[in-house]
């Protein structure tokens, strides 16, 4: 069973069919006792960093989370979601995260070149940079559907896959149990759910 | 590189897609969710639902049809057509909407682009905007392109992106239907003051058409079409691919 983490940000309509398409059995819940019986949890999130963080930390699911992951369970971050599982954001301020994976996220406003738009938005390439088992049944250069104005930088030792946008972003990422997607698999069509395939078979 | 992307748009009334379409293989041709399968699995990049509907009754049933077409259908989808206030952004984003695209009520309440925004964020908030050349002016027109407003097409634009409009929609009414190419001056005019994404619409007959779009205008983001995709005067997957022949990036 899939748990999708439900603490008021974001639309989990689609993310959810996804899951149910793969034939895998979905609650989407704010509930910590309903959410431990998960076999793996999902971390959704769309809109501003603070705001997702501090409904993570006033509800505990963010502590919840943590705990699950550090126990070994299988998490996946997706789009804000994967961003909330690094150190901190510079996003507006800077705000602290569930620091499960090191690293830091950052605008890509001033690192890109000005001449390309922001938000990073559309179908993009995924270039592997190492071996993730959320690659089991996709190919390097498949495409992927990303929104989004900041990323994870300074995470060496969990980036597994990036994307060319006047520089090279942080697309995915795995280190142990933890995974994470930029963009959105539920918006990526068949490469999109293979990739979540591929996380039900962590 | 983000690619350039394809949209076909089906116009949905009273939960069918209208006109219909000459596809072979489906067994309804105006049920929209076959269409959308079909059209996500030929290699379109996003879709465009318009609800075109008046009644109360259309409108609800076409929400359960967004519903059905979200819950199996795995891109884009942008939802239009009857979006007056913020209610009806909520409406169609709990249907499974990804963005909303406004167009008479943004000119009825100027307030509305710039609430959405705040209440969803930028990326969900699709400007869509009829324009016409009226004295060798480009006008904004409403109520579906009968009503010159008299506003001034790109300053309206402009304003509407500074309100939070994350992306733009431009339907030349001029090059509609004529499927004589897209409206390249008036595409010119806006990407040159707007940095959001912009979709060209309106006027596109054949391939060649996409090819000169997006060669002569590299800052259009993407190209919407209806009749020409749905009759298969062109067809997605050729259409792509002939694109990537020409150098320009698509997503195969």
């Amino acid at each position: 069973m899939v748990g999708i983490i439900d603490y008021g940000v974001g639309n989990l309509f689609s993310l959810g069919c996804a899951f149910q398409r793969l034939g895998e059995e979905v609650v989407v819940s704010d509930d910590p006792q309903i959410l431990s019986k998960a076999d793996r949890l999902v971390l959704p999130g769309v809109g501003a960093f603070a705001d997702a963080a501090e409904k993570l930390q006033k509800t505990g699911l963010g502590d919840f989370l943590k705990t699950q992951a550090q126990a070994g369970k299988p998490v996946m971050g997706i789009c804000l979601g994967m961003q909330l599982l690094f150190e901190k954001s510079f996003e507006y301020g800077e705000h602290p995260g569930l620091s499960l994976l090191k690293g830091s996220v950052v605008s890509m406003a001033g690192v890109i070149p000005e001449s390309l738009k922001v938000p990073h938005m559309g179908w993009n390439k995924l270039e592997f940079t190492k071996n993730s088992r959320l690659f089991t049944h996709i190919s390097q250069g498949d495409y992927v559907y990303f929104v989004h104005s900041y990323f994870a930088s300074d995470c060496p030792d969990s980036v597994c896959a990036v994307s060319e946008y006047g520089e090279k972003l942080t697309a995915a990422v795995e280190k142990g149990n933890i995974y994470g997607c930029q963009f959105h698999p539920e918006k990526s069509g068949q490469v999109g759910l293979n990739i979540l395939k591929a996380f039900c078979e962590v | 590189m983000i690619t350039k992307r394809i949209i076909p748009c089906l116009d949905v009334k009273n939960g069918r897609v209208v006109k219909g379409t000459n596809f072979q293989g489906l067994s309804d041709v105006n049920s929209p969710v076959e269409l959308a399968r079909l059209y996500s699995d030929c290699g379109a990049d996003e879709l465009v639902f318009y609800d075109i509907t008046a009644s109360f009754e259309g409108r609800k049933l076409f929400t359960d049809i967004l519903t059905e077409v979200a819950s199996q259908i795995f891109i884009p989808l942008t939802v239009g057509g009857g979006i007056n206030t913020l209610e009806d952004f909520d409406r169609v984003l709990k249907a499974g909407a990804d963005k909303v695209s406004v167009n008479s009520g943004a000119i009825r309440n100027p307030d509305l682009v710039r609430e959405a925004a705040q209440r969803y964020g930028d990326q969900c908030v699709v400007l869509s905007v009829d324009v016409k050349r009226v004295d060798g002016f480009f006008r904004v027109f409403s109520k579906g392109g009968r009503e010159n407003t008299g506003m001034e097409a790109i300053d309206w634009i402009c304003r509407c992106v500074a309100n939070g409009a994350g992306e733009v929609v431009v339907n030349s009414i001029d090059t509609d239907g004529v499927k004589g190419g897209f409206d390249l001056p008036l595409l010119e005019a806006v990407s040159n003051r707007v940095d959001v994404p912009v979709i060209a619409s309106g006027g596109a007959g054949c391939i060649e058409d996409f090819i000169t779009l997006f060669k002569t205008l590299p800052k259009v983001d993407a190209g919407l079409a209806a009749s020409i995709f749905h009759f298969g005067t062109v067809k997605i997957p050729e259409l792509k691919s002939v694109l990537r022949e020409n150098d320009i990036f698509v997503r195969l």
